[in-house]
């Protein structure tokens, strides 16, 4: 198990093991679930009240399905934790949080320093997302 | 033989392993034998190199030869813009990539 | 022309700083090639033949004098005195060090211009017509909603990790000058019955190793709709775009795979989600862009006379101006294909006198083509032989619009760590060889590709030329019958490939059989078009 090296909320962290996609639906009782590239997020969408927390692999950082995945539970209602596992790299932390993950288990651990300048980096952006930051455009008109 | 390719890190510059250090002329490349991993591991993780790898070459009456035109066009430079090669004096030295 | 606001130009500084941030982290040595890989090519660098390579962005190719002036001197202070201008309307540079090209990018900064994502598996600089706001057939300058999207796709952070790059062009007339159908997604603007705007949707476009003309997956999505359309068909992209197999991982296999209609209902269910998540910019934003690109202070009641007893002046009129919408003005199009020249090339003085020209007479307006050359806008019909005069002495004044010298070529083996076989050798010597006979010759596009990837759109060409590696030799197929403009086709492999010297005398010969074949009137393509490819290659094969 990797420790999760940055977590942005201040509820207690689920202690629970996550399963997978496939058997999360028949395990009633299951709070966490991992999803892989290839699963579709949309088949947690019936659970989403039970689902404390969702754990995004990124086998690969170049393998970008999480960031939709990430996106899709939030857009969708999503408030438990989203955390990003496994080829988790400091330049693309920024992105990941802005759509919507809030914990960060990178396999290798970040670099302090340039964790902290990447999370700042970008004052504003272009897009409206799911992190609640006003797109660029908003703050033109207004 | 085999001989070893690559970039200067900070320059970007084609150089060839001589032995002992990175030249930008082919012909001091040497035969590295069955030692390129090594040696390629050693030198990317020193950063005296990026992008490296081994490639055929033969040696003959001119100096050494890669065997594949790519690596014979890294050597000289664009045979289109022959000032721009590392033989700019020398109108024939394009031919020696094809 | 679009100016930077206080957002803009803060998203580049940052973007300076976040690169020199990790070319130290590079050159320290706390970042392996392969992890810095991906970051420096998300910003235009990458490591070429000889040296890295810095692909500059031109947003829909639209460029100001200063900007222009910035590129000049890029190339003489960082680069060998020259860049090259490429098919995606870009500049490139082929010389450049990693330790200067953060330095690079804070100099392009300066004057509103970036290198992000001009390469790398995100959405690349999106391309427009060259002869957007001043074409007499537009229904609108179609470069507002290229810049949109130029904002909206900047660091879109679900969309930096695609399966494959991304390309997108946006056009507004009948006549595509961008090789729209071609692109991941064209976009033509459209009005409909009711005479509102809206946006066509193409996707699934693209030449490479296997190329396809987009279907057109929506007619008419409203305009104040069509980021978050867009936004729906990048995710379903994301999600289902093979990631297996790098040649299979374009969104246009996946439109195939799925087929356009399970596509197009994926992206409709997609995009009536997106459609609640408030995503889409208001339209006092497109309204806010779209008045940075009003006409610029046209004059009224000048003549449409042109003093044409120059005659190689006359004949660069006809070859290389084109129909302006407001009267007394012509589109001039500065040819970088001199006879036996490299196509695309131009040198930091050339790049300087062109800036100065189009502050001078076109209104501080330039455009770069896709087909690799250079657009003053605006130029009074009355300033023309003034312009000739200064292009002709820079070497600029070549009137072959259009013209089998007018060759699309890659960089090619020259240059390309990718390419197979050399490509710019193969355009001068065709333009040498066929110079003589171009004015007889007429309309024909010729594009050249060292490699599979179509970088120099050889499927797209009237006659297209593909360089293969045969066993570590040279080795150039020949394709008829291409064409990217709205009767797009893919070209016909004729048959075996040649050597260097075979495919130019290939090439002549088509030319030839062309010349005897052709009813009144008709181009290369329209007479292929009408025989077929047998009595070509009958010239080519005996």
């Amino acid at each position: 198990m990797v420790d999760v090296q940055y977590r942005f909320r201040s509820d207690e962290p689920v202690a629970d093991p996550a399963v997978t996609v496939d058997s999360f639906g028949e395990q009633t009782n299951a709070a966490a679930v991992r999803i892989e590239p290839g699963d579709d997020a949309r088949d947690l969408l019936p659970f989403l009240d039970r689902l404390q927390l969702v754990e995004v692999n990124f086998p690969v950082f170049g393998d970008g399905r999480g960031y939709s995945a990430a996106r899709i539970l939030r857009e969708a209602g999503y408030q438990g934790e989203l955390r990003a596992v496994g080829d988790v790299l400091v330049d693309q932390i920024a992105y990941m949080r802005r759509c919507g993950f809030d914990a960060f288990a990178p396999d290798v651990p970040l670099e302090p320093a340039d964790a902290e300048a990447a999370w700042n980096r970008y004052g504003d952006v272009y897009q409206p997302t799911v992190d609640g930051r006003s797109a660029i455009w908003a703050k033109r008109h207004g | 033989m085999k001989i070893l390719t690559g970039n200067d890190l900070k320059s970007g510059a084609v150089t060839w392993w001589t032995g002992v250090e990175w030249s930008l002329h082919v012909e001091d490349a040497v035969d590295v034998g069955d030692n390129a991993d090594t040696v390629l591991a050693r030198e990317q993780a020193a950063r005296r190199v990026t992008g490296a790898y081994a490639i055929d070459a033969t040696r003959d009456a001119a100096g050494i030869r890669p065997a594949h035109i790519k690596e014979r066009i890294r050597a000289l430079g664009p045979t289109v813009r022959p000032d721009l090669t590392l033989k700019p004096a020398d109108p024939e030295a394009g031919n020696w990539v094809i | 022309m679009y100016k930077y606001d206080q957002y803009d130009q803060a998203m580049v500084d940052a973007r300076v700083e976040e690169f020199r941030d990790q070319v130290r982290r590079r050159l320290e040595g706390h970042l392996s090639e392969e992890a810095f890989r991906p970051l420096r090519l998300m910003n235009g660098l990458y490591l070429q033949l000889h040296a890295y390579m810095l692909r500059v962005a031109i947003p829909y190719g639209t460029l100001s004098g200063a900007q222009m002036r910035m590129l000049g001197h890029i190339a003489d202070k960082y680069d060998r005195g020259y860049g090259h201008f490429t098919t995606r309307q870009n500049i490139q540079y082929n010389w450049i060090k990693l330790e200067e090209a953060p330095d690079i990018l804070a100099d392009l900064a300066s004057v509103e211009m970036h290198a992000i994502q001009t390469s790398g598996n995100c959405i690349r600089n999106t391309t427009s017509d060259q002869y957007a706001g001043a074409a007499a057939d537009e229904l609108v300058d179609p470069r507002p909603y290229a810049e949109l999207i130029r904002q909206w796709s900047t660091f879109h952070p679900e969309f930096s990790f695609l399966p494959r790059k991304f390309k997108m062009a946006v056009i507004a007339s009948d006549t595509d000058r961008a090789a729209m159908r071609l692109h991941d997604i064209g976009i033509q603007i459209v009005r409909n019955a009711a005479g509102d705007l809206g946006a066509a949707f193409y996707v699934g476009g693209g030449m490479g190793r296997t190329p396809m003309i987009a279907p057109c997956i929506n007619s008419f999505v409203p305009l104040d709709q069509f980021i978050t359309y867009a936004e729906a068909c990048l995710r379903v992209y994301n999600r289902h775009g093979r990631r297996d197999n790098k040649y299979k991982a374009r969104i246009k296999i996946l439109v195939h795979e799925l087929g356009k209609d399970e596509y197009t209902r994926q992206v409709e269910a997609e995009f009536a989600h997106l459609l609640t998540q408030n995503i889409e910019p208001p339209t006092a934003e497109l309204e806010r862009i779209k008045a940075q690109f009003v006409d610029p202070p046209f004059e009224t009641g000048l003549s449409d006379e042109i003093d044409r007893s120059d005659p190689d002046f006359a004949l660069w009129v006809d070859n290389n101006t084109v129909a302006h919408k407001a009267p007394g003005y012509a589109v001039a199009v500065i040819s970088l294909k001199p006879v036996g020249a490299i196509p695309g090339d131009a040198s930091g003085d050339q790049i300087r006198v062109m800036a100065d020209l189009a502050e001078r007479y076109s209104f501080d307006e330039l455009r770069v083509t896709h087909a690799q050359n250079i657009v003053l806008p605006h130029v009074r019909k009355a300033d023309l032989y003034a312009l000739w005069q200064v292009l002709d002495a820079n070497g600029l004044a070549t009137a072959n619009l259009d013209q089998i010298g007018d060759i699309i070529a890659c960089p090619g083996l020259d240059y390309c760590t990718l390419a197979n076989a050399r490509s710019i050798p193969i355009a001068q010597k065709i333009s040498e060889r066929m110079a003589a006979r171009e004015q007889e010759i007429g309309e024909l596009k010729l594009k050249i590709s060292g490699c599979i990837n179509a970088c120099g759109h050889h499927h797209a060409g009237h006659i297209g030329i593909l360089g293969v590696d045969r066993k570590g030799i040279e080795n150039y197929q020949l394709l008829l019958g291409g064409s990217e403009g709205a009767d797009c086709s893919l070209g016909t492999i004729t048959g075996p490939g040649f050597d260097e010297s075979g495919i130019v005398d290939a090439v002549e010969r088509v030319t030839n059989r062309y010349l005897s074949e052709r009813q009144q009137g008709e181009r290369f393509l329209d007479t292929y078009r009408r025989i077929g490819m047998a009595p070509f290659k009958e010239a080519i094969y005996g």
